[in-house]
């Protein structure tokens, strides 16, 4: 599961919807493994769409869960033309959203603590009888 | 002469004579991304490849072509005639040949040739292209890179079903412009793909969905009954990050590294397309309510093989106070191994509760695109479901024997829309999975 798709995963139980607290999930630092796939290519103009799409804060709250904490405190922002540091920013952002995926580990719904798995990469939201 | 002084141009569409009932529709979804509003289709004939039409300019042409499945190409219309005589003096007579004549005069060329329902065998290729020569191109030959293609279309018309005609009975020329998108359907064909299934979606028809269902470059597309992602691979293709998700997880983990979702995107090129797929109810959808999703685009399950399910129990009295239930010390449902019981659903309600997600998902104007199988022996209409909020733009049908499949294409066009709705009705007269291994009968 890549690190982007944690800024698009919310709990599925309906009742935490009308709380705050059900994005992002809360990764468990200890407990999940990160891999980096460098073969993922680099589309400058393709992340600069998809970054539209994000929720800059809760990225910066994820990347603390799993131990970077070195992440500006508000979204980067580009020029039109994207000058020669705008492409080392946005490099960075490639490595950290679409080659950094969790291969295993765990988060945790911060409303009503229910735990979702990783396993293989793929995330597992389904959820039990009393929560469904 | 400047080209933005002669107007609107001719082009030719050569088309594919399949698939008709989507052709149209594929023509129109392209043409309106690429905000070609004003397109006149009374030229346009079902039971013709040929269909001629005006355009501002070559960009208007390749933009529009360049992704299309239904077609093979467009060319800049020069002439059409019976035969060599008549083309000739079509194009000689034409209203913008001494125009395209100048414009193209120093370009490096070279003439091909194709043909419709038969084959001219005898024909000398060298003397065909000698009886242009009034055309006075001064440009090089150049078979590998030339700066124009010319292009003769030869249409024949057997003589019976099974005797071809060796003479053409047509022909059409022109400059050639843009080739359409149609080799990526031999590209994506699931017999050279890493990872597939029974339930995989074959490749022409994915790629022509996510073109009906307007899947755009940059944009986010979603599958919420991705199996072994078919889908996902044609919205990948033409340029969106797709997010896929199924209640199974057996067919999205695949069968190791080589041979799952992901290497399928290795495979064709397309790793930065894919963002992931995901174990998951789509009735109890874990996408935060405020991530935009441009398109839906899936084929839903129809019980075919399994029954359709989503999560929660069949029988709510066996399972009441299992939360409590522990395992050395930990509650049974949090362990890592946990698997959660699942519960039949009509399809009905399946598909009511995918027409409620893309209404309140999708952006104004976004789109979702499903695919719906029905019987053919049924004497009453089918009931295609319908949702106030969002505007039924096609039904396309694929028919079989027994049985035929649509591909049902909906735009979201918001809460003021106010358009008839069956939601929360039965609408299928009997089990489609049940009929089908009876043979509908």
């Amino acid at each position: 599961m890549k690190f982007l798709t944690t800024n698009f995963l919310k709990c599925p139980v309906k009742t935490c919807d009308t709380s705050n607290d059900n994005f992002p999930l809360q990764y468990n630092g200890e407990k999940c493994q990160l891999i980096q796939d460098e073969s993922i290519e680099f589309n400058p103009e393709f992340l600069l769409n998809i970054l539209d799409r994000i929720d800059w804060a809760a990225i910066i709250i994820v990347a603390r869960d799993l131990g970077n904490k070195s992440l500006p405190p508000t979204k980067p922002s580009f020029s039109p033309e994207l000058s020669d540091d705008d492409l080392i920013v946005l490099r960075d952002l490639h490595t950290l959203l679409l080659q950094t995926s969790i291969v295993d580990g765990e988060m945790k719904c911060k409303n009503c603590g229910h735990i979702y798995f990783i396993k293989n990469s793929i995330p597992n939201l389904l959820l039990p009888p009393h929560l469904a | 002469m400047s080209a933005s002084q002669i107007g609107k141009k001719q082009y030719l569409v050569y088309l594919a004579q399949v698939h008709i009932n989507f052709r149209r529709a594929e023509l129109e979804s392209l043409a309106d991304i690429c905000g070609l509003n004003d397109l006149d289709f009374s030229n346009y004939k079902e039971d013709s490849p040929f269909f001629i039409v005006e355009l501002d300019n070559d960009t208007q042409a390749k933009e529009w072509i360049k992704r299309s499945i239904l077609s093979r190409a467009i060319y800049e219309y020069w002439g059409e005639g019976k035969d060599l005589t008549e083309l000739h003096q079509s194009i000689k007579f034409g209203t913008n040949i001494e125009h395209y004549k100048d414009l193209y005069k120093n370009d490096s060329f070279k003439f091909e040739f194709e043909s419709y329902r038969g084959s001219n065998k005898k024909v000398n290729r060298i003397s065909q292209i000698e009886t242009f020569s009034y055309l006075a191109f001064k440009g090089k030959i150049n078979m590998k890179s030339p700066d124009q293609v010319y292009t003769l279309i030869e249409v024949f018309e057997p003589v019976s079903d099974n005797e071809p005609s060796t003479t053409p009975s047509h022909m059409y020329f022109g400059r050639r412009v843009q080739i359409s998108d149609r080799s990526s359907a031999d590209v994506f064909d699931l017999k050279k793909r890493p990872y597939k299934g029974t339930t995989s979606f074959e490749a022409e028809l994915s790629l022509i969905s996510a073109n009906i269902a307007q899947v755009k470059p940059g944009s986010i597309m979603y599958d919420p009954f991705a199996g072994t992602g078919s889908f996902l691979c044609a919205g990948g293709h033409y340029g969106a990050l797709v997010i896929g998700s199924d209640i199974d997880g057996r067919m999205i983990r695949g069968k190791g590294a080589q041979h799952d979702i992901s290497s399928n995107f290795k495979y064709y090129g397309d790793t930065d397309k894919f963002l992931d797929v995901m174990t998951m109810d789509f009735t109890h959808n874990s996408l935060r309510n405020s991530l935009g999703i441009d398109t839906i685009l899936c084929d839903p399950p129809y019980g075919i093989r399994e029954s359709i399910k989503v999560l929660g129990a069949k029988d709510p009295e066996r399972f009441v106070g299992k939360e409590n239930v522990e395992i050395d010390g930990q509650k049974a449902y949090l362990l890592r191994d946990y698997i959660p019981t699942k519960k039949p659903i009509s399809l009905d309600l399946l598909l009511d509760s995918l027409l409620q997600f893309a209404s309140e998902r999708l952006p104004i104007n976004g789109r979702l695109a499903f695919w719906m199988p029905t019987a053919n022996d049924e004497n009453i209409e089918t009931l295609v479901p319908l949702h106030k909020n969002l505007e039924l733009k096609y039904n396309c049908v694929q028919s079989f024997n027994k049985w035929s499949r649509r591909l049902l294409v909906y735009i979201n066009r918001g809460k003021d829309y106010n358009g008839p709705t069956n939601s929360g009705l039965q609408r299928s007269t009997a089990d489609f999975r049940e009929r089908y291994f009876k043979n509908f009968n």
